[in-house]
């Protein structure tokens, strides 16, 4: 017997971002301006020790304005979506839940959309005028996930196909919604790609970055509490229940909790998909598929995940970007397939 | 004799042996129905028992008799029309799902893994109720669950993985799972089935074992007439939702009663056990 310490816990999330680490190294080094390592380094140290004002270079301004940022959106983005899909699988018991695939992230993006729409007709403070679309994302996935989880149930039992095939045809009939309300209107909503591929390269406010930081805590954080609650749902609620966990409570705290991850992500960045798929697949064939490893692991994952597949979205056909979502996709829908055939019937 | 004066009986019996009843089912109803307009769909009529540390109860009856309905109410999974059940003197299904769970381990039909776990990783689990959510398995938990396996001859399977392993070694892994949770109450639904006949001989011998080593009370729901006759200290017949009769084999295992109940020709034989044993005659 061998069970989980914290030191192992610590040690395997060290590991993982030192990578991190890297791979944001890397992404700061790579782009459409190459940059050196030497002075990225020295940048970087006078961001860090607050002599920003003493980056002369062209480059140094691109780093700290256009890259960083980005970078560090793509972390909480990818962050937020893997521990959702890490959630919604334990929840629903479906190693192929995903926020894209279940049309969560569609449902989100609809509620943003309708809440940039309605936004200027509302005489807001400036403040709650920010929030409105986090929050209208929030609602959006909160409607979809209840729905697509009525829609997968057949006689007091989630039936797992059913599920899969009602939230991609859920997240279908939102897109076609969404498709519907930007070609009717016009103006100041972000465009196609966006929505439906999802994009990091728009820069945002300072204050949206602490937002979405504390959000990501706050929510992460409170289904790291039912970690173990997780792991016990997995063999089914009723015998969850036996063993001692209270399943509405923590059902309804991680639906909530999952679809406020959800909500946060694509009000900033649109849908990016499959990200809440594959990473929760390859932290628990590293580390096991307990979820006081695997939530943590999942979020340091799904963020390397998602900034190294922005930086191939800036590179691979530079000066022209792709969507992020398309390069998620092209890794994420081939395993998508794989895991479903290898799945027991 | 009426239920009004078997009530009476039964509360006689409790104040005498307060101290020693651990499981009292009183008066206990249910009614399953699929639409609160129609009539139910199934109906567990009044039903009343009790049962001391270190018995093994066995609920017997054919298929929709209400055994599982039985066994799901006293587990506190259902709650009882009317009537209640009483454990240690707790009525079991207004307590939260932690103490509930220090008190009653459920043995059921094992449900697919969604993911490979190991063997003692599973017996853990049992654990749960007795840590905080976010604690991390201490060493008395580590300690208890290595017991627990060992109790049930099957720790050398602590570092095999679940589906690997056959049909009976999973039985026992699952049944040391439930002792890991320490409970009062032991409830099994129907854990011979799919059995061999010496695993099941095995699994019940082990049961015989642990009820009188730690004085768990043992509810078994069974179809085995005679592994009942056998291993039971008290019978609950049932039939089409009703509890026939409720006391040792030898007074339940009566001809007339079981042809009736099970709607087949049979034969009671007492041996020198004075245990009754049941031979089924099929084409008469």
């Amino acid at each position: 017997m061998r069970p989980l310490t914290l030191r192992r816990l610590l040690l395997q999330c060290l590991i993982l971002v030192v990578i991190l680490f890297v791979v944001v190294v890397i992404a700061l080094k790579f782009g459409a301006v190459p940059v050196s390592l030497y002075a990225l380094g020295r940048d970087l140290l006078r961001v860090l020790f607050g002599q920003s004002s003493q980056i002369s270079s062209d480059y140094g301004l691109i780093i700290q304005n256009i890259r960083l940022p980005r970078i560090l959106l793509g972390i909480l983005v990818g962050a937020s979506l893997s521990v959702a899909g890490t959630s919604f699988q334990a929840l629903l018991r479906n190693p192929l839940a995903d926020p894209y695939i279940l049309g969560v992230s569609s449902g989100a993006s609809l509620g943003a959309i309708l809440a940039l729409i309605v936004e200027p007709h509302l005489s807001f403070s400036p403040l709650f005028a920010a929030l409105l679309t986090p929050l209208g994302a929030f609602l959006g996935a909160a409607a979809t996930i209840t729905a697509v989880y009525f829609l997968g149930r057949r006689e007091g039992q989630i039936d797992s196909a059913t599920l899969l095939l009602g939230g991609v045809i859920t997240g279908s009939f939102l897109s076609a919604i969404i498709l519907f309300l930007m070609s009717t209107l016009s103006g100041s909503l972000r465009g196609l790609s966006f929505w439906m591929m999802g994009e990091l390269s728009t820069p945002l406010q300072k204050s949206v970055y602490w937002f979405l930081g504390i959000g990501f805590l706050v929510a992460a954080g409170v289904i790291y509490t039912t970690a173990s609650d997780l792991n016990l749902l997995l063999a089914g609620e009723k015998e969850a229940m036996h063993l001692g966990v209270d399943v509405p409570r923590v059902r309804l705290v991680v639906y909530i909790a999952a679809s406020f991850l959800t909500g946060l992500a694509v009000s900033v960045s649109g849908s990016i998909g499959y990200v809440g798929l594959f990473v929760p697949h390859a932290m628990r064939f590293m580390f096991g598929s307990d979820h006081r490893t695997l939530l943590p692991t999942a979020a340091i994952g799904g963020a390397i995940a998602v900034v190294v597949a922005d930086t191939l979205a800036r590179t691979v056909v530079a000066p022209t970007e792709v969507p992020v979502g398309a390069v998620t996709a092209i890794v994420g829908a081939p395993l998508f397939i794989y895991l479903l055939r290898k799945r027991p019937a | 004799m009426s239920p009004a004066s078997s009530h009476a009986r039964h509360l006689a019996e409790a104040g005498r042996l307060a101290n020693e009843i651990r499981l009292s089912v009183e008066q206990v109803s249910y009614a399953h129905t699929a639409n609160p307009a129609q009539a139910p769909l199934f109906t567990l009529e009044a039903t009343s028992f009790q049962a001391r540390p270190g018995e093994i109860v066995a609920i017997l009856g054919p298929n929709a008799s209400g055994k599982s309905t039985l066994l799901n109410l006293i587990s506190g999974a259902l709650t009882p029309l009317s009537g209640r059940i009483l454990l240690d003197g707790f009525v079991t299904h207004s307590l939260t799902p932690r103490t509930r769970a220090q008190r009653i381990a459920l043995v059921q039909q094992e449900s697919p893994l969604l993911f490979p776990a190991r063997a003692w990783e599973f017996v853990l689990q049992g654990r749960h109720a007795h840590g905080r959510s976010l604690r991390f398995a201490s060493e008395d938990d580590v300690l208890i669950a290595k017991n627990a396996l060992a109790q049930v001859g099957a720790a050398d399977l602590s570092g095999r993985w679940m589906d690997q392993i056959s049909g009976g070694e999973k039985q026992r892994v699952i049944l040391a799972r439930a002792l890991a949770q320490q409970p009062l109450l032991l409830l099994l639904d129907e854990p011979t089935l799919h059995l061999d006949i010496a695993a099941q001989i095995g699994l019940l011998d082990a049961l015989r074992r642990l009820a009188a080593a730690n004085r768990y009370t043992v509810i078994v729901v069974t179809h085995e007439l005679n592994l009942a006759a056998e291993y039971a200290d008290q019978v609950v017949l049932m039939q089409r939702g009703r509890c026939l009769r409720v006391g040792p084999p030898a007074n339940i295992y009566q001809r007339e009663l079981l042809e009736q109940v099970f709607q087949t020709p049979l034969s009671v034989e007492f041996g020198s056990s004075g245990r009754p044993r049941v031979t089924v005659l099929p084409g008469t």
